[in-house]
């Protein structure tokens, strides 16, 4: 599996989610600077978390009319598969390949802790490798998740099984704070209408070894390796 | 030359009579306002520490793993395998103050500078950090500004920030603390310095534009508060952490290629001590034409353009031949780059502005032959020893302990570290986030880890300055033992009053003394630092605060260390003597209210030996869990393993002793370890071999801390007080 992870000025997840990467499927991705309007056929793109023309605007508002990205969302419109972590994931709002808003967080202040995602769909390309209404341990660290869309949207994510993570307490249930940022219907990330683009808050790159205090962000790239290795095969 | 000086213009730049006739003499001829500018901000204390050099002078620097001591931006130390690790903490207290969110902000960006500017990529910031009194009505205001702006900065820039601590304190009522250490990690082969060489090479200015903000950072960092210093917040510079991951990120780019004669970041003082600095390091002079400086604004004059600290700019001695390729790093980057200026062999920094000569001063007379004062001191009164019956007993341990938990000083700092992104670049270690007693980092791409922390007891330093110096050195070299790392040298920040005061400058004094007697018994240089003088206001000093940020190395990160309890029946062993100090503790503040006493006295040798002793146990594999004892003692510490292994302990008082003493005493050269009984059998037998004081006091288990037969505490009682303190008072539902 070849991946480009996107390098917006500003982006500093970018190191973090290409050496998961290239620590999950064997081969390193192409880095791919913000001014290139076009570079090689890739299997895989990522946009990273960080602070992209440093949130200026409004987080992810400038990137997605960046050279890269509308070469990005060419190639996701034609399938390629597209990951948006944290401020990855805001880019892809703001392009429009996935619906709604990240607004700043119900309580004003950034937020960097670890929190607990229930997997509400395993069939994704992103999520097969886990199991369905598995409760996994992600960290999140943004002062913009606080998911929005209007009611109308919400239903047809939930009614098309299009929320792929969502908050929850260490034991699956919901409510008593665990979600961070006040999103509505505690969604943490989602993948649009023809599944091959996912956005979300928490950053799995960040827990893929045990040394790191937890490595479920892992199976989320073994998700993604397996299903492209399938297609290609 | 434009500009005719008076008196009054003197006094404002804060220049003694007979610092001004030293000028007069050095110039020959009598300064023009931009010169007296210029002269103003060099002797300042800030930049000159005429008041403090005669005493830095005793500081050890030296060990055979320090590559560059104090002197450059930051410390230099090998970390082996062609690595190097480069690190300061520096003091952003005034402006922090005045306006807490860029105050703190900008003292971020100003460290990250210090070292990136060397070729260290930056690897994590940590934060020590000093409050008034919770109910000063000020207090919640700064605390959320400053931990807005740190975390504003550093989680933009993509630098972790992993550690540092927070206190309160009512003398920091007028005069906050905000010191920031950044740690960075460089190859050995690709170290960069600041002396200028190769006359006609271009002076390079990359970074933002210069604008009118922070004129004169340095001067205010140089006298005391009164009621006026709101007025000061022009004189705040403002910062933008998106042009300094810019910068970072094309800095680093340049030095990977071999173009860089010399760097430096512009820092207090910005064009002028930068320019000065690098010419005097290099025994050259500087010619400047300041038409060519990139400026946010028409119309500025010379005077506004040498004093600006606007932020995130550098100056570059490039080889001639390097100039496009830099140029075209920067444009990549999206950062001006404007040639301003030439090396000169005059050794004079000449000021170019419109076709005029508006500055032209010998370089020698701004940074060696500057003011050095050898301030006279004295030794406040001697602090009583007091002895346990000193001290009433406390009727109920358990209330007592709960209060000291779910106190301002001993809370969770979960509030404020949740405010942080403490696990960018994915190398911060688990149990190394926040809460820990030192953080660790892994060195990337590698299997060793550095092992960080920051401390220091101010009420300590005021009852005894030299014992609270060592204490403070004595505490972070614990810290980091506790964790399993080699300590190898610290970076001192040291917070004091006004040092023309006999009795301030006492406290300085015997301080730095202290603090060079635990650095040459330890074996832990200091490589780097800043001193903070005139912490005042309306003439009421800080508690003296010597900040030290200790750096260590963990060979190999399989085997380290943390303080959460592990396994159900592990013994908990205590190694040092109890005696029971009780002088100048937590105890007699929060649960007395009383502050006499001397502190702990600091028994370097048993430091040494105990913390030896500790540290091989890490190393060989044989330990993994240990904590260091310091502030609140034997059951806060005890505590915080419980709530840091959310599982219980059995522990068995002494009857040798006053509960209260064993109980809250804070004698040094202490740690707890908890381990299988039989390795602790072994262990307290290689303890007695090697002179270390060891008894077992408990075992792992149940879900409280339980104390035989005087009281028992459950896990969820302690997680509340400890755990929710922060967050009722920062949502004023402490009340």
């Amino acid at each position: 599996m070849k991946a480009a992870v996107i390098v917006y000025p500003g982006s500093n997840c970018d190191r973090d989610i290409a050496v998961a990467l290239e620590k999950v499927t064997g081969r390193k991705p192409l880095m791919v600077w913000h001014g290139e309007s076009d570079f090689e056929a890739v299997d895989v793109i990522a946009l990273p978390g960080g602070f992209s023309y440093g949130d200026y605007l409004r987080s992810g508002a400038i990137a997605a009319r960046s050279p890269v990205t509308a070469e990005v969302v060419k190639r996701a419109a034609a399938g390629v598969p597209t990951i948006g972590v944290c401020n990855g994931f805001q880019v892809l709002t703001e392009t429009g390949l996935l619906p709604g808003a990240l607004m700043r967080n119900a309580n004003l202040k950034f937020v960097c802790k670890d929190v607990h995602l229930k997997v509400e769909n395993a069939a994704t390309i992103f999520s097969n490798a886990f199991d369905k209404d598995q409760v996994i341990r992600l960290p999140v660290a943004h002062h913009d998740g606080n998911y929005f869309a209007d009611p109308a949207t919400i239903e047809a994510l939930e009614a098309e099984g299009r929320v792929v993570f969502r908050y929850v307490n260490a034991d699956g249930s919901s409510g008593n704070g665990a979600n961070p940022n006040g999103s509505r219907n505690d969604i943490a990330g989602i993948v649009n209408q023809q599944g091959n683009v996912l956005g979300m808050m928490p950053h799995p790159e960040r827990l893929i070894e045990q040394a790191l205090g937890g490595a479920d962000g892992r199976a989320l790239f073994e998700s993604l390796a397996q299903a492209i290795d399938k297609t290609a095969g | 030359m434009s500009g005719q000086v008076t008196p009054e213009m003197v006094a404002e730049h804060g220049l003694n009579d007979e610092e001004y006739e030293r000028i007069l003499a050095a110039l020959g001829r009598a300064p023009n306002y931009t010169e007296l500018g210029i002269y103003s901000v060099m002797w300042s204390e800030h930049c000159s520490y005429k008041s403090s050099k005669v005493h830095l002078k005793t500081l050890p620097t030296e060990a055979p793993w320090v590559i560059c001591g104090p002197g450059e931006n930051a410390g230099v130390i090998d970390i082996g395998d062609g690595q190097a690790a480069i690190f300061k903490m520096e003091s952003h207290n005034h402006p922090s103050y005045i306006e807490p969110y860029q105050g703190a902000a900008t003292g971020v960006g100003g460290i990250l500078r210090d070292v990136f500017t060397m070729g260290a990529r930056p690897v994590a910031n940590l934060n020590a950090l000093r409050f008034g009194d919770p109910d000063h009505p000020k207090t919640r205001h700064l605390v959320s500004g400053v931990v807005a702006g740190i975390g504003g900065y550093g989680n933009c820039v993509g630098v972790p920030t992993v550690g540092g601590e927070t206190e309160f304190d009512h003398s920091y009522n007028g005069n906050i603390l905000v010191n920031a250490m950044t740690v960075g990690i460089a190859e050995t082969d690709k170290i960069f310095y600041s002396a200028a060489a190769g006359i006609g090479n271009p002076v390079v200015y990359v970074g933002s534009k210069t604008g009118r903000d922070g004129i004169h950072g340095a001067t205010m960092a140089s006298a005391e508060f009164s009621e006026d210093s709101e007025e000061k917040r022009p004189t705040v510079q403002v910062g933008d952490p998106f042009t300094e991951k810019l910068l970072i990120e094309a800095c680093l780019e340049l030095m990977a290629s071999d173009a860089i004669v010399a760097i430096q970041d512009m820092g207090a003082a910005g064009l002028t001590s930068s320019s000065v600095e690098m010419a005097s390091k290099g025994g050259v002079g500087f010619e400047l034409d300041l038409d060519k400086v990139p400026q946010r604004e028409a119309g500025m004059a010379p005077y506004e353009i040498m004093l600006s600290e606007s932020q995130e700019r550098m100056l570059i001695v490039l080889k001639p031949d390097r100039q496009d390729l830099a140029q075209g790093i920067f444009e990549k980057w999206g950062l001006d780059f404007a040639v301003i200026g030439r090396i000169t062999d005059t050794g004079r920094l000449r000021i170019l502005c419109g076709g005029e000569v508006e500055a032209d001063i010998p370089i020698a007379s701004l940074v060696d032959d500057t003011p050095e004062y050898e301030r006279p001191w004295v030794a406040g009164p001697a602090a009583p020893l007091l002895a346990v019956d000193d001290v009433p007993a406390s009727n109920d341990l358990g209330a007592a302990l709960l209060k000291l938990l779910g106190g301002p000083n001993l809370s969770s700092r979960r509030w404020i570290w949740e405010q942080y992104d403490h696990m960018v670049m994915a190398d911060t270690l688990g149990s190394g986030r926040p809460g820990g007693d030192a953080a660790v980092v892994r060195v990337h791409g590698t299997n060793k880890g550095l092992a960080m922390c920051t401390d220091c007891t101010p009420r300590y330093v005021e009852a005894d300055p030299e014992e609270g110096g060592k204490q403070a050195v004595a505490e972070t070299w614990r810290n980091l033992t506790a964790c399993g790392a080699k300590p190898l040298a610290i970076t001192d920040c040291l917070n004091f009053g006004n040092p023309e005061r006999p009795e301030i400058m006492g406290q300085f004094a015997l301080a730095v003394r202290g603090i060079g007697e635990a650095c040459r018994a330890l074996e832990y240089p200091v490589v780097s630092g800043n001193v903070s003088f005139y912490n005042e206001t309306n003439g009421k000093a800080i508690k003296p605060t010597p900040t030290i940020g200790g750096l260590g190395l963990i060979a190999d990160l399989a085997h380290r260390a943390s303080p959460a309890f592990g396994a159900k029946g592990d013994a908990i062993l205590l190694i040092g003597k109890t005696k029971g100090h009780l002088g100048a503790s937590r105890f007699l503040k929060e649960i007395l209210g009383r502050t006499d006493g001397a502190p702990p006295p600091v028994d370097l040798v048993a430091e040494r030996r105990n913390g030896d002793f500790v540290r091989s146990l890490i190393e060989t594999g044989r330990l993994t869990c240990c904590h260091d004892l310091s502030d609140g003692g034997l059951l806060v510490a005890l505590s915080e393993m419980v709530l840091a292994g959310r599982i219980g302990a059995e522990i068995d008082a002494p009857n040798d002793l006053a509960l209260h003493a064993w109980a809250f005493g804070e004698d040094q050269a202490r740690y707890l370890l908890a381990l299988q009984p039989d390795d602790a059998e072994a262990v307290l037998s290689e303890a007695e071999k090697a002179s270390v004081p060891a008894q077992r006091i408990g075992t792992v288990g149940g879900t409280s801390l339980k104390i035989k037969w005087l009281f028992e505490v459950g896990l969820e009682d302690l997680e509340a007080a400890h755990g929710g303190w922060f967050d009722r008072y920062m949502s004023r539902l402490d009340k």
